[in-house]
């Protein structure tokens, strides 16, 4: 051994103390998740933006000074200076062509019936987030399920399982949910009382008719869990410490909960968390179309739908909650994206 | 081969009948009929009108009279006229004896629009939302494709973060949101092209870009991702090792495989524009069968509803065919069983 190498091995040594302690930190594959996210910055960027919308849609009563179904027959279609300066095409009255009614009271304006835009906005913030937390519980639940039951039984069982999905996805899902959704809204109100009909009403209506609109997400989205599931128990059917867990005799049910579950999640909340988006828009489209929920609840979509009416006149009106919209599905990109590098390092090396 | 082929088509068949006999039996379920309103019509008027388009059967038997109206040919001599009752969709002139003619489809007469067919909805509406179909899609993969192939050919480049960055701000921002706001910027502030209306070129734009501009980012990911993929395979390394140029490395060897994932995103993709139609034509005011289809429900326009719906339903299941038709030819490793 020279003087050189001991002098090298020296310098490396802080390096290898470094490298232990960071082996020590690390607290088991979700541990290590977590701190891949942190390290994310666009996810950490989603995350906050997403944290801030909570915080709005919970403390939402506090942020304001009026109510999202009070109309204000002296204030229809008002706007503040600020807005008005914003949109160069829209004229106060008073000016030459001008149409808009000038009141700073509201901070973004009313819309056509007289109701505070920002109330609307920040109280549509509570619909979106639930269709974003809900919609993928239940993708997960019917789909996962659905494909880990195929995908371990096996044999015919799971080839009928997957033509099922198969015909699912030539389906025009979108165009018998519509029908269905017009269905619940009108059949369910008649119903007589003490029947399930009657109570899935009641329920609806006192969520402002989510619950439909969960059912709808459940019926569409549930076939690309399935599939993902199905995959992933396949492969890991077949690997040792399965076959361990069954030649010690656990029970199937045990196995694909306890050993199968686990191993899948990763992946098959990854999927999810990407789809946030896209359940949030569906709410949207719903609402926009007139079946989503149930008026005066204000959601985001049913906002623009209204707004768009008068766009020329009155930008506002749509654009907010456009905006809205648009700002919640940017941060729930970017989580997805991040939860993709954090808990599915695979898959994201394949996007690299 | 013509096994796999004839599976997939009866699959089609049987598709479209399901959609036809849940759509049927569901929107009998639906309180309220054709001829409800707010002031009650007298009970005998409700009885002859009901009568009059047999909503008086049980309704497997209206469902077998429709299903065969609409799915038997007939044939006719002689000049024919108009009328809203049988109005065929498909009209076939043989080339012998005096006019005579092989009608088929016949979608029945709208329950409330009295002075038209389903058929002649279908065939003013119908080329409105086909076109804007088409068109969203042609720039759903004018931009996606080509993005999503810079970005793989320069991984980690300036290119490519701003083609990912593009495409991130794509799959926020879905139609209901770019419909208003291209709509406020491009077409009140900038008046650069008209805020509504059909017919010029000018005016199918910005829907055809809202609309389009979502699913060129779903493109533009895909496409990158599995170009990516192709490219670290052993035979693009041989391909460039013989000394092919770069160019045709990319377009002759990776491409066609790289395209495989993309092809069968299309499917769906078809089926996402179409959702699409509904929100775009609203907010552009055009005159497409999307808004038909809404409308038709909301007033229980039975003969409509089933027309649309069935039409519809036709598009996105021969879509689907047609993807699978091109997976085949793109990779000839599958299997036909």
């Amino acid at each position: 051994m020279t003087a050189e190498t001991t002098e090298r091995a020296a310098e490396a040594r802080p390096e290898a103390v470094r490298l232990g302690r960071e082996l020590e930190r690390s607290r088991g594959p979700w541990g290590d998740a977590a701190r891949r996210l942190i390290r994310h910055r666009a996810a950490l960027v989603g995350l906050t933006v997403i944290l801030a919308f909570v915080l709005v849609a919970v403390f939402a009563p506090y942020l304001t000074n009026y109510t999202y179904e009070k109309q204000n027959y002296t204030a229809v279609s008002t706007a503040p200076d600020w807005v008005i300066d914003l949109f160069p095409k829209m004229k106060p009255v008073g000016e030459d062509m001008g149409y808009v009614r000038v009141n700073n009271d509201y901070l973004l304006g009313t819309d056509g019936l007289g109701r505070d835009l920002w109330t609307r906005i920040i109280f549509g913030a509570r619909i979106s987030l639930a269709v974003a937390f809900v919609g993928p519980l239940t993708s997960l639940l019917v789909g996962t399920i659905y494909g880990m039951v195929s995908g371990y039984v096996g044999g015919r069982v799971d080839n009928f399982m997957m033509r099922l999905v198969d015909v699912m996805y030539a389906f025009p899902t979108l165009l018998l949910v519509i029908l269905m959704m017009v269905f619940f809204r009108s059949s369910f109100t008649q119903s007589e009382v003490g029947s399930l009909a009657y109570r899935l009403n009641k329920i609806d209506a006192a969520f402002g008719g989510m619950l439909f609109i969960f059912i709808g997400i459940g019926i569409t989205s549930w076939m690309d869990t399935a599939r993902l599931a199905r995959g992933q128990v396949l492969s890991l059917r077949e690997k040792e410490f399965i076959e361990a867990a069954r030649s010690i005799g656990v029970r199937d049910t045990a196995i694909i909960f306890r050993h199968v579950l686990p191993n899948i999640l990763g992946p098959v909340v990854v999927r999810e968390s990407l789809a946030i988006p896209r359940y949030i828009s569906f709410e949207a489209f719903l609402s926009f179309i007139g079946l989503g929920v149930n008026p005066p609840t204000p959601s985001w979509g049913s906002m623009i739908s209204e707004g768009a009416q008068a766009i020329k006149s009155y930008p506002n009106q749509a654009i907010f909650p456009a905006l809205a919209l648009f700002f919640m599905m940017f941060a729930f990109n970017f989580l997805g994206d991040g939860l993709r590098d954090a808990l599915d390092p695979r898959a994201s090396e394949a996007n690299k | 081969m013509v096994q796999y082929f004839t599976r997939s088509l009866l699959g089609l068949l049987f598709v479209i009948f399901v959609v036809s006999v849940i759509t049927f039996f569901l929107m009998h379920q639906i309180p309220g009929g054709p001829f409800a309103r707010e002031k009650k019509l007298p009970q005998t008027i409700l009885d002859n009108l009901n009568a009059k388009y047999n909503l008086d059967d049980p309704v497997w038997k209206q469902y077998v009279d429709y299903m065969s109206d609409l799915l038997i040919p007939t044939i006719t001599t002689g000049e024919k006229k108009f009328s809203v009752i049988d109005d065929y969709l498909i009209n076939i002139k043989l080339p012998f004896g005096d006019e005579t003619t092989i009608r088929w489809m016949n979608f029945g007469p709208s329950y409330t629009d009295r002075t038209r067919s389903v058929n002649g909805i279908i065939g003013t509406h119908l080329p409105v939302s086909f076109r804007l179909g088409l068109a969203s899609m042609l720039v759903a993969m004018v931009i996606g494709i080509p993005l999503g192939t810079i970005a793989a050919l320069r991984k980690n480049s300036v290119a490519d973060y701003f083609s990912m960055s593009v495409a991130i701000l794509g799959v926020s921002i879905p139609a209901i949101v770019l419909g208003p706001l291209l709509q406020y910027v491009v077409g009140v502030e900038l008046g650069w092209l008209p805020t509504s209306g059909w017919g010029s070129f000018e005016q199918l734009i910005m829907p055809a870009v809202s609309l389009g501009f979502a699913q060129s980012a779903l493109l533009a990911r895909l496409t990158r991702a599995s170009l990516l993929q192709v490219l670290n395979e052993d035979y693009i390394r041989t391909a460039r090792a013989k000394g092919l140029r770069s160019g045709q490395v990319v377009i002759v060897h990776a491409m066609k495989n790289a395209m495989i994932p993309v092809v069968t995103v299309l499917g769906p993709l078809f089926a996402a524009l179409l959702t699409g139609t509904f929100v775009t034509e609203r907010v552009f005011g055009l005159p497409g069968l999307g808004q038909y289809f809404i409308i038709s429900i909301n007033q229980r326009d039975y003969a409509t509803i089933m027309g649309t719906t069935l039409i519809f339903a036709f598009f996105i299941v021969v879509a689907n065919f047609i993807v699978d038709l091109t997976y085949v030819w793109l990779d000839p490793r599958i299997r036909f069983d």
